[in-house]
């Protein structure tokens, strides 16, 4: 049997965060191609809910408890990781593209001297050689490229929150959970002093509806456009492309693509946005995309399921105005 | 105090052309700029220059062809003090853990140094993984997704970490490395006296047998990961694309299209 699958599990705020259930349904994919098992890290401390993990498609949990793994903190995450990757040879290792993956997978990968592909798109099982394919936007996301880690193990990889959905949850499912009491000795370079929570006002991942808008607009005054239209949606939030970020026009943390945030909304609106792979590696998942673009050879129409070639700024005050009235 | 600061040169990647033969990307009909994320960790390395009680020297280290010493200029014009280029044939086409391997070299061949600072990612290739790999190479601790400097002494570093939930506040020891983003704040424009001084500045060179790492250990061949294939992506869906003149149809089209959803 080939060596086995591992995800790395995240927890935040001392509850395991669900970035690790889509963790294993892009795990599960490649374990059943390479008939091996697909195993869960999961580094915390007095966790509960450990068996929803198995319930989610992990066949073995190892679960890592010690007061030190309650918040993370890159030094003693390696401490930890690296002589137990060791010790396991996985085949592969992945985890989530967060500020907490995007961080520890490429530290890992620097003492392990592992291959690393960042916020993977598609994943596959290359048949006759049984290598991990890794597939990812490419030269500031105007292609794909897919890569191989040929000659060294684990092949690791971090994959977008949001860009795969959790299997359903299987109550009936087993696997082991095995709790290892690690010991840390590790005099840490590194002290979380303080921690202040933000309340976020647009939570762009978990919206319903995202309007998204680009340099179509033409201008930076016309984004307060999308917020009004927002406003008169429920559960909307207003998104964006790189371009009009990178110009100032809106603050980054509405910025939807490769380089921002990944959504899989019931519906995508995009408005005035042309579609580089860069902007559709964010929202090709959405349930549904409704596109406005002036240029009917926009790449944003092979996408959507209503492309709408016209001027986004003759549609839009209707579609505010109509809205409104509805509202009363 | 020595604080390196990590800058690369990318192509203005709005208008990169591929060429589809050979699914690589036609550089030089490209125009190169400093990575613009780069941008602000020149601006921390100067805001920590201001701040440091003592004397700072910011050296703007770099990877790339001859060419790439305009970005080393570029960020002594803005305020770094010197630059330094690895440059050599053997180097090209490394992929982030050859690329941090090599600047770890250098690095270990430097003065003893408190700082390495990083963009959050490059513009090109948008992995963010050189920083903490590069930690992890040389065994250093590492602050990604730095947002603020609040203070900064010879032996630790307080400063704010934003993740997706909140704020971090994190003091760590130095030698150290970090990565910042832009809420660092607005960098700071190159001066005339910048300018001139970055003129007369003579950007230092470590090629292979500078550096003495052995040729196998850099470039693709001291790669990882392989890249195997690149291609436009073929992604559609069924939908209809409807031309209108009218306005109005297609707003009335995109109410039915949320209502059927139970969105309206």
């Amino acid at each position: 049997m080939s060596r086995e699958v591992v995800i790395l599990g995240e927890v935040r705020g001392g509850k395991i965060h669900p970035v690790t259930y889509e963790l294993l349904a892009w795990g599960k994919g490649l374990s059943e191609k390479l008939k091996t098992k697909l195993s869960a890290l999961i580094l915390g401390y007095n966790l509960k809910g450990l068996e929803e993990v198995i319930h989610y498609g992990a066949d073995k949990v190892y679960y890592f408890e010690h007061p030190r793994l309650d918040i993370f903190n890159p030094e003693v995450y390696a401490e930890v990781l690296v002589p137990f990757i060791k010790e396991i040879e996985p085949d592969i290792v992945l985890a989530g593209a967060t500020t907490t993956g995007r961080t520890i997978m490429p530290y890992l990968a620097g003492k392990l001297k592992a291959g690393l592909t960042a916020d993977c798109t598609s994943l596959d099982i290359e048949e006759e050689s049984g290598l991990l394919l890794q597939t990812r936007p490419a030269i500031g996301g105007n292609v794909l490229a897919t890569i191989k880690t040929p000659n060294s193990k684990p092949q690791m990889a971090t994959v977008r929150p949001k860009g795969k959905k959790p299997l359903e949850k299987d109550p009936k499912r087993e696997g082991e959970i095995k709790t290892i009491k690690p010991e840390i000795n590790l005099n840490s370079r590194i002290e979380r002093l303080d921690f202040k929570p933000r309340e976020e006002e647009v939570s762009l991942v978990d919206a319903e509806v995202v309007i998204s808008g680009g340099k179509g607009l033409k201008d930076p005054r016309n984004i307060s456009l999308l917020f009004e239209i927002s406003k008169l949606i429920d559960s909307s939030a207003v998104g964006a492309s790189r371009a009009v970020v990178d110009m100032g026009w809106i603050g980054y943390p509405h910025q939807v693509g490769l380089s921002g945030k990944t959504v899989n909304p019931k519906v995508y609106i995009a408005i005035g946005i042309s579609g580089a792979v860069q902007h559709l590696a964010g929202m090709m998942n959405s349930e549904s995309i409704i596109a406005i673009n002036k240029d009917p050879e926009a790449p944003i129409f092979q996408v959507a399921d209503i492309g709408i070639v016209g001027d986004a700024l003759d549609i839009l005050p209707i579609l505010k105005r109509k809205l409104e009235e509805r509202k009363g | 105090m020595n604080i390196y600061v990590l800058v690369k040169q990318v192509p203005a990647t709005d208008k990169v052309k591929i060429d589809e033969a050979t699914g690589t990307m036609k550089r030089e009909e490209v125009e190169a700029v400093i990575n613009p994320l780069d941008l602000y960790a020149i601006e921390t390395a100067l805001q920590i220059k201001e701040m440091f009680e003592g004397d700072i020297h910011i050296t703007a280290i770099s990877m790339g062809p001859p060419k790439a010493e305009e970005v080393l200029k570029e960020a002594i014009a803005m305020g770094c003090d010197s630059g330094i280029l690895l440059s050599d044939k053997a180097f090209a086409g490394a992929d982030t853990w050859a690329t941090s391997y090599t600047i770890a070299t250098l690095i270990k061949r430097l003065n003893h140094f408190s700082l390495v600072i990083t963009g959050e990612r490059a513009t090109d290739g948008e992995t963010g993984q050189v920083g903490p790999s590069l930690a992890g190479q040389l065994d250093l601790p590492i602050v990604t997704y730095t947002s603020r400097i609040l203070e900064i002494n010879n032996e630790y570093i307080i400063l704010e970490r934003e993740t997706e939930e909140g704020t971090e506040v994190i003091k760590m020891s130095l030698p150290g490395v970090i990565s910042v983003t832009k809420a660092i704040g607005e960098p700071r424009l190159p001066t005339l006296k910048g300018k001139i001084k970055a003129r007369n500045t003579k950007v230092e060179i470590f090629d292979l047998e500078r550096l003495k790492v052995a040729k196998e250990e850099v470039g693709l061949s001291g790669s990882l990961t392989r890249v195997v294939k690149v291609f436009y992506p073929k992604i559609s869906r069924a939908g209809k694309k409807i031309k209108t003149k009218d306005p109005e149809e297609a707003v009335n089209l995109i109410l039915e299209f949320l209502e059927e959803r139970g969105i309206l």
